[in-house]
């Protein structure tokens, strides 16, 4: 190693000027194979304050659990039009909402499937460098034996699964609480 | 089955900690839970691949995305994405944002006393060149103030932001200018406790990029976690170590 990875630093509260062009809440055209979902949550604060200036990444396999890049070398196929990426700005009331399928499962480090999950980095103002983060889906029995699951204490793996609505079959709630009580688990990556 | 490694983790004090009570916004933001380390997986080391024709060739000269010329100083901006070792980073997206020459957003949020130019946006893509190269066209922006302390101004900046080869090596930063008298008292430059680790975010003045009666050339160089050197164990369900 020669070289130090360069310094984070925030992506400020004006981030719309350069990401706004890659603004993307729908991530699965018609026709893409999978169970359509919709997950809509908030941001919030230490004082469970709306973060209206913050903006999430999704990033997630398709419903084969094949991701569309080329160091996934699993003989699975990658499917024409659905390449995983997502990127969605929060609203005044700190709202955000995506459309997509719900991923296939892919291999974790201990020789077992993963549970489905979507891979989530979070910005805001404030914020020196990102967050990462995992949604997870409700009633997915192998949630049980997923290896980053089991990672996290089991009192807080509850902020990674994303939650149904009732009588809204096909939608899902899911919060990211940056601070204090009910906190979301935050990966190191 | 993957053998493909996963990537390094950072050096200790070489990235900003999530609270850092001098810049206020943090205060409240910050995660306290300590974070999860998980081990890299297929999430991890995979990113979104952006083609060519995602990339408006003109969207990496900022002077030119208007009728007419932006105000203020003509400047070029360009460097190598590398990663730890050296190594290239080639065909990585690099989205820019910034102020205008008078310090002002192009942002319904930036309340600053200071004139728009209809003739600047403040947004510049570009996709690394198989060197890892890239290069944008800008003006020069303004340093403003903000509301984080009594008359605080941020320094000169450019915002930058980078994909990679992976999920794990997302990068968003700043970049800064050489001899800017504010970036000693700036919170937001001075969250990273290592030295010299921060002023790396400092561009360096070049004259092998300066073009002769028209613009000044200031070089960000921008390095991205490594791999790691032993592949990561990721098999499927049922096969042999």
């Amino acid at each position: 190693m020669s070289l130090q990875a360069t310094t984070w630093q925030t992506v400020g509260p004006f981030f719309r000027i350069g990401f706004s062009w890659l603004y993307r809440d729908n991530l699965a055209r018609p026709g893409v194979l999978g169970e359509r979902v919709e997950i809509a949550g908030r941001i919030l604060d230490g004082d469970d304050k709306p973060v209206p200036d913050g903006i999430i990444e999704i990033w997630q396999a398709n419903s084969q659990g094949k991701y569309a890049h080329p160091d996934d070398l699993q003989g699975k196929p990658t499917e024409p039009g659905f390449t995983g990426y997502g990127r969605v700005p929060t609203d005044d009331a700190g709202r955000f909402r995506f459309a997509t399928i719900k991923p296939g499962r892919v291999p974790g480090p201990d020789g077992k499937l993963q549970a489905p999950h979507l891979a989530i980095s979070v910005f805001t103002r404030g914020l020196l460098r990102r967050l990462v983060t995992r949604i997870y889906f409700p009633d997915e029995p192998s949630n049980a034996e997923d290896f980053a699951l089991n990672l996290v204490e089991p009192a807080r793996r509850a902020t990674l699964i994303a939650k149904k609505i009732a009588g809204r079959t096909g939608e899902l709630e899911w919060e990211i609480k940056l601070q204090g009580e009910r906190e979301t688990v935050f990966f190191d990556v | 089955m993957n053998k493909i490694p996963g990537y390094r983790r950072y050096q200790p004090a070489t990235q900003p900690n999530h609270l850092h009570p001098t810049y206020v916004s943090s205060l409240k933001r910050a995660p306290l839970q300590p974070m999860v380390y998980l081990p890299h997986t297929l999430s991890e080391i995979t990113v979104p691949m952006f083609e060519r024709d995602t990339v408006d060739v003109k969207a990496c000269d900022l002077t030119q995305q208007h009728s007419g010329e932006p105000l203020g100083e003509r400047i070029i901006v360009s460097g190598r994405v590398l990663d730890e070792d050296s190594r290239p980073v080639a065909h990585t997206l690099i989205e820019i944002w910034q102020a205008n020459a008078a310090g002002r957003y192009l942002h319904s949020n930036d309340q600053h006393n200071a004139p728009l130019d209809p003739n600047f946006t403040g947004c510049g893509l570009a996709l690394t060149d198989p060197e890892g190269r890239y290069r944008f066209v800008t003006i020069r922006p303004g340093e403003y103030p903000w509301g984080n302390h009594h008359n605080a101004w941020r320094p000169a900046h450019i915002h930058f932001s980078l994909f990679g080869p992976a999920f794990a090596t997302r990068l968003v930063t700043q970049m800064y200018f050489p001899g800017d008298p504010l970036i000693p008292f700036d919170p937001i430059f001075n969250c990273t406790e290592d030295e010299k680790a921060r002023n790396r975010l400092i561009s360096v003045f070049d004259w092998e990029t300066t073009i002769p009666s028209e613009a000044l050339g200031f070089r960000f160089d921008i390095v991205l976690s490594g791999r790691e050197s032993t592949p990561m164990e990721t098999h499927t369900h049922g096969e042999k170590r």
